[in-house]
């Protein structure tokens, strides 16, 4: 603590530039993990409004706001706004915040390389939204609507610039992750405090180093892959052009291989920082440490091998789909060694119930539902009723917004007064819980009864006896969506004012970022602190 | 930052490049050994260019084999496309001949490539094509009719148990 303040008083750098050139120029961690947050939020609320369109045709069976085209780009990018632009980002934000004040490091390592990498983003943004908003004047075919890594790509079913401007949009995103997870890997390695050996960092720098790692492997193969499909639909190659010698099935191995390891990239950094909470309002030491780095390790190697589970009906041959189902089912293991330390971790503590802990709690049991139906997904025999199914949307919704965004609300509520400064206002934090936990179960149960009984996904209509669960799901989504914007007020309400927060917010709170005031200085640990 | 570890945080950062580096050529790697792995297993039901019939090779005249035809039309190709007939019954090493039969029934010459596949995949390196249509694109002038032929052999190695191979040729439209 003392060490803290040392450090503190060590300020020497003064303060940033005011107004916009500090945000523009800033390479400043904890400047960039806002900018980033920020942008993660903002992107969060348009990718959840195009959903509610989805879900307003949805409500009712015929056609009766959107044309399929119009459809099929609405779900296409509030799957690529969310993955690509509200839950990596959000995560980029909080691992530029926090990873520095964990492991007791001034700044990132590369902080020129960290300003880059957020400026990009909202170029990316603009660059995927752009021929969306072009069609309604006339210009164009509209967005790309090939689903969120480009599933449905026929080189002849859509063409237009919309697909040209997703693959620059991917390559621009692509960049961004590379270069935050550059900047993850050289300072987790290079630039911890003395006495911080890597099995004492926490579980979030471990779950972030892995991420990292998984993001350098990956990204570039998907770029890779959209690169091929622009040379393919502009210069003459002949990847996936079948007609000329080139093979569809490869595209989609090429985007699997890198879409089933994202999918870990999402939910890794929420499983990383979902202990901390635990172990504060339970008010006891993270439990099974090693098991669950060794756990998250197991995962990222498991999560390369096992992608044509995506493709078990693309035709291939049996000895395959016998291999891909059993070495996803794998996964379940080291899943379930998470799952259990985070119980382990409740068992028998002095539990309080404040919102950050709520919505670690509501992770656990809703990314539990998500995992468990995950053992279902990969039967071979199964995957063929439920293959492109509305239960293939409500199981990656009960992973995606059960787990990653469970998980991340759970980091906002729990690090905001720590980033502010001020308490929030905990009852507006309780009724937002329960809000979501209620209106996201109304939106994702019924899909799993419209799925099993058949209802086919990306079509804009649907069959008369789905109608009922559609109605109560799009009702539950927009109540879902409407609960959100009291997260807003929340944060805001928050940044302007409230009871002041003490350096470890909360009792029973651990970590070398609590050891620092709140909010802690511009520069921190410029000398590094001691660790026991 | 002091010197010696910004030039360890640039080493690093040089590794990591050279990574990703790696991996994106991994990916360009995986498009010929994709292709390779397909040839070699048969996977994905390729079959592969024209052989020769072997002089030698024997007629297993005991063994009956049912070889089906069909045929896919890709969307933006507006030719009629069918097989001449649906099904056939062949002795293992014994050459047959069927035909396709294709109609433009536009009013401009145009060009199509069929692509086949076999099914069940793991048949499909026994199944032998001395002559096809597919071997090259087929140009069709405005309301021409035409009977292509393809003469096959299904290989006498072919595995016991498989007693049924469906052939199905999907054309799509080549341009220029």
């Amino acid at each position: 603590m003392t060490e803290a303040i040392a450090a503190v008083a060590h300020d020497r750098h003064g303060h940033p530039p005011a107004g916009i050139m500090r945000w523009l120029t800033t390479t400043n961690h904890k400047d960039l993990g806002i900018l980033y947050m920020s942008f993660g939020g903002i992107m969060f609320f348009i990718g959840g409004a195009f959903i509610m369109a989805v879900r307003a045709e949805l409500l009712l069976p015929g056609l009766q706001l959107l044309s399929p085209g119009m459809y099929n780009q609405l779900f296409t990018l509030h799957a690529l706004i969310m993955v690509f632009g509200a839950i990596m980002p959000f995560a980029t934000g909080l691992n530029n915040y926090l990873i520095p004040l964990m492991i007791g490091a001034p700044d990132m390592a590369l902080p020129r390389v960290n300003n880059w990498g957020f400026w990009i983003l909202p170029f990316a943004a603009v660059l995927l939204l752009i021929p969306f908003f072009l069609q309604f004047s006339g210009i164009g075919s509209g967005a790309s609507g090939l689903g969120w890594v480009m599933h449905n790509t026929s080189l002849d079913l859509q063409s237009g610039i919309g697909i040209d401007f997703a693959i620059f949009t991917i390559h621009l995103l692509g960049i961004s992750s590379l270069t935050g997870a550059i900047n993850v890997v050289v300072t987790v390695l290079n630039m911890r405090a003395p006495g911080m050996a890597l099995m004492k960092m926490p579980l979030f720098v471990w779950a972030w180093l892995i991420t990292a790692f998984m993001l350098i492997l990956v990204i570039p193969v998907f770029s890779a892959a959209a690169t091929m499909l622009l040379t393919d639909r502009h210069f003459g190659t002949h990847f996936f052009d079948a007609a000329n010698g080139g093979d569809p099935i490869l595209l989609q191995h090429l985007i699997w291989f890198f879409g089933h390891p994202e999918v870990y990239i999402v939910l890794l950094p929420a499983w990383g920082l979902i202990p901390h909470i635990l172990a504060t309002f339970s008010r006891k030491p993270v439990y099974g440490y090693r098991a669950q780095v060794y756990a998250l390790w197991a995962i990222c190697f498991l999560s390369f091998i096992v992608w044509s589970h995506h493709m078990l009906t693309s035709g291939l041959p049996l000895a395959a789909e016998v291999y891909f189902m059993y070495s996803t089912m794998a996964i379940s293991v080291p899943t379930s060694v998470l799952v259990f330390c985070w119980l382990g971790a409740i068992w028998r503590g002095a539990m309080t119930f404040e919102t950050p802990m709520l919505f670690a709690l509501g992770f656990v049991a809703h990314f539990g539902m998500g995992a468990l139906t995950g053992m279902i997904l990969p039967d071979v025999a199964a995957n063929a009723q439920y293959h492109n199914s509305y239960v293939i949307v409500s199981h990656f919704h009960y992973t995606f917004f059960g787990g990653g965004i469970f998980g991340m609300m759970a980091a906002v509520y729990y690090w905001l007064p720590k980033f502010t400064g001020r308490m929030f206002d905990e009852k507006l934090g309780r009724l937002h819980f329960w809000l979501t936990v209620i209106f996201f179960n109304v939106t994702f149960i019924p899909q799993w009864f419209a799925g099993l009984d058949g209802m086919p996904r990306h079509i804009a209509d649907f069959a008369l006896r789905f109608s009922a669960m559609n109605l109560i799901s799009s009702v539950g989504a927009f109540l879902l969506g409407l609960s959100q914007l009291l997260l807003v007020y929340i944060v805001v309400k928050c940044v302007r004012g409230g009871p002041k927060a003490t350096g470890q917010v909360w009792e029973g709170a651990q970590g070398l970022e609590f050891t620092l005031p709140s909010p802690p200085p511009y520069h921190t640990f410029e000398t590094p602190p001691e660790v026991k | 930052m002091d010197k010696a570890l910004r030039q360890a945080n640039r080493r690093l950062t040089i590794k990591l490049l050279l990574m990703v580096a790696a991996a994106a050529g991994f990916a360009f790697a995986l498009v010929p050994f994709y292709d390779l792995l397909c040839k070699v297993t048969g996977l994905n039901g390729k079959t592969g260019g024209a052989v020769q019939r072997a002089q030698a090779s024997k007629v297993d005249a005991a063994r009956w084999v049912t070889v089906e035809f069909t045929s896919t039309v890709m969307p933006g190709m507006s030719w009629e496309f069918r097989p001449a007939q649906t099904r056939m019954r062949v002795h293992p090493g014994e050459t047959a001949k069927i035909s396709y039969l294709a109609k433009n029934p536009t009013n401009q010459a145009m060009a199509g490539q069929a692509v086949p596949s076999v099914s069940p995949g793991w048949a499909a390196q026994h199944f032998n094509k001395i002559e096809c249509f597919c071997f090259q694109r087929q140009v069709l002038k405005p309301g021409e009719v035409k009977e292509m032929p393809l003469v096959f052999f299904v290989s006498p190695e072919l595995p016991a148990e498989v007693q049924e191979i469906s052939l199905s040729y999907t054309l799509f439209p080549v341009s220029g």
